[in-house]
């Protein structure tokens, strides 16, 4: 859900960044992080609670909850609130602690 | 290990004013912050301050953190850590950083630390559900990003946070139910609060949420009526069809590095929970200072104001000469004791009486 009119603000003329979440192709913005684009494209769960595996999603925005962590080109635990979204990256919500080297 | 005379930590408006009144007293500054783009939360603020000139008043936030920013471009002695995180620091001054996946480590003569403070949570039923935001949260998704966090929302808390926000998602084109207030009062600036009202949002007081509903994600919430004692009166629920219930119930300063420190933190409510102990924005470690929201939980225009003076002290503690030091800091003196004028800064007032009382 991105803003299309806004009294101030301006939006517009924003490339397309290409980018893999849970294996599907997905479309963010120059600027996006990768939580910010998963929002955008209506995704709430990013990660699961690590004894309960509720589901976590979005929260703090400045890289301080944990609330996003997620596996990012296999690598686990990446801040996705703050960590800026690159073309073609693979992001899979987290399940637990995340694991070194995982394929998922 | 890499040096640098000065490092400031966090690039908000206190981080960047305390940065630009090192650099002009001729000293070396590393300015490191986690994010991409500098000026901490006056990134995604739209809204118009208020204050003096001084403090850039009736300038809104996105345009004075360009001005703050161009100040330290043409210092040869400036050097910037963006994207890179402060992860421990120790009290002989040595800062150890994450960038890039690679872990270094910085000693400095000096520090000034401004990062900031993070946002509350409350507790109530599946406050955890995917739609629950905190409020500053959400004002980045808006305005940094250009993107709109659900269709509905439920605002829970009426501090200035929580009414800028609510008016924003209004700007946005995001419907607001209502804003719960847990006390008799609103919280925040009344000017705020009639922007508000003029859209017909409803601010109802002695009211807060109950419960989050929904399995995946938030799809309803339910609030209720509280008593003197600001407990739920059972019966008194009214359920809100809204996809996101935003949080904005105060922030707590960030307080972590120091603390690893071994700087001394001390609970005073009224300057936002557990702060470091300040004289002269000095922590107990000598040559340590703290300024910004970690000092105490306030608007970015008195941060401001607290960074330059924060960076006069330490450049003089560094044997700088600050040109004319004594009158700019009276005069930056009397705009902190202005922008804490009148109810509004009665809290403030009372805490930093408190703080006095302790050093």
């Amino acid at each position: 859900m991105r803003i299309k009119n806004h009294p101030i603000l301006s939006f517009d003329g924003r490339e397309t960044i290409p980018f893999y979440f849970n294996d599907k192709l997905y479309y963010g913005v120059e600027g996006d992080t990768i939580a910010s684009a998963l929002v955008a494209n209506n995704v709430k769960a990013l990660t699961s609670s690590l004894h309960l595996e509720r589901p976590r999603g979005f929260y703090c925005a400045i890289g301080n909850c944990a609330s996003c962590n997620m596996v990012v080109d296999g690598e686990p635990n990446v801040r996705t609130c703050i960590t800026p979204l690159k073309k073609d990256m693979r992001v899979y919500r987290q399940k637990g602690r995340g694991r070194l080297h995982a394929k998922e | 290990m890499q040096k640098s005379e000065v490092v400031v930590v966090g690039a908000g408006p206190a981080g960047l004013t305390a940065a630009h009144e090192l650099l002009k007293a001729g000293a070396e500054v590393t300015l490191i912050d986690r994010n991409a783009s500098l000026g901490g939360q006056l990134i995604k603020q739209t809204h118009k301050f208020f204050g003096s000139e001084k403090q850039y008043a009736a300038h809104r936030g996105i345009d004075i953190l360009e001005r703050l920013t161009e100040n330290l471009i043409p210092y040869e002695r400036f050097h910037l850590l963006s994207e890179t995180t402060v992860v421990g620091f120790y009290h002989d001054k040595v800062l150890t950083c994450l960038k890039d996946d690679r872990y270094f480590k910085l000693q400095a003569d000096s520090v000034i630390f401004a990062t900031g403070a993070s946002e509350h949570s409350i507790p109530f039923e599946n406050n955890d559900l995917p739609g629950v935001y905190a409020a500053g949260a959400v004002q980045t998704l808006m305005n940094e990003y250009g993107i709109k966090p659900g269709q509905r929302v439920l605002m829970v808390g009426s501090g200035n946070i929580g009414l800028i926000v609510s008016y924003q998602l209004m700007q946005a084109g995001v419907d607001v139910a209502a804003v719960l207030e847990a006390s008799e009062r609103i919280g925040g600036y009344l000017v705020h609060a009639s922007k508000l009202r003029r859209l017909g949002v409803e601010i109802r007081t002695n009211m807060s949420i109950k419960s989050a509903i929904g399995e995946a994600h938030v799809e309803a919430a339910e609030a209720w009526r509280l008593d003197e004692d600001w407990q739920g009166i059972e019966g008194s629920e009214e359920r809100y069809d809204v996809d996101t219930i935003c949080i904005a119930v105060g922030l707590s300063p960030l307080t972590e590095l120091l603390e690893q420190a071994g700087a001394e933190v001390e609970y005073i409510s009224e300057l936002g929970g557990n702060v470091p102990v300040l004289k002269d924005y000095e922590t107990t470690i000598e040559g340590v200072y703290a300024c910004g929201d970690l000092a105490n939980i306030e608007e970015a225009s008195s941060a401001m104001v607290e960074g330059r003076i924060a960076g006069i002290r330490a450049a003089q503690a560094l044997d700088y000469t600050v040109e004319n030091a004594e009158m700019r800091l009276k005069a930056l003196d009397d705009e902190l004791v202005d922008l804490r004028s009148g109810p509004p800064g009665d809290n403030v007032r009372r805490g930093l009486k408190k703080m006095e009382g302790l050093t």
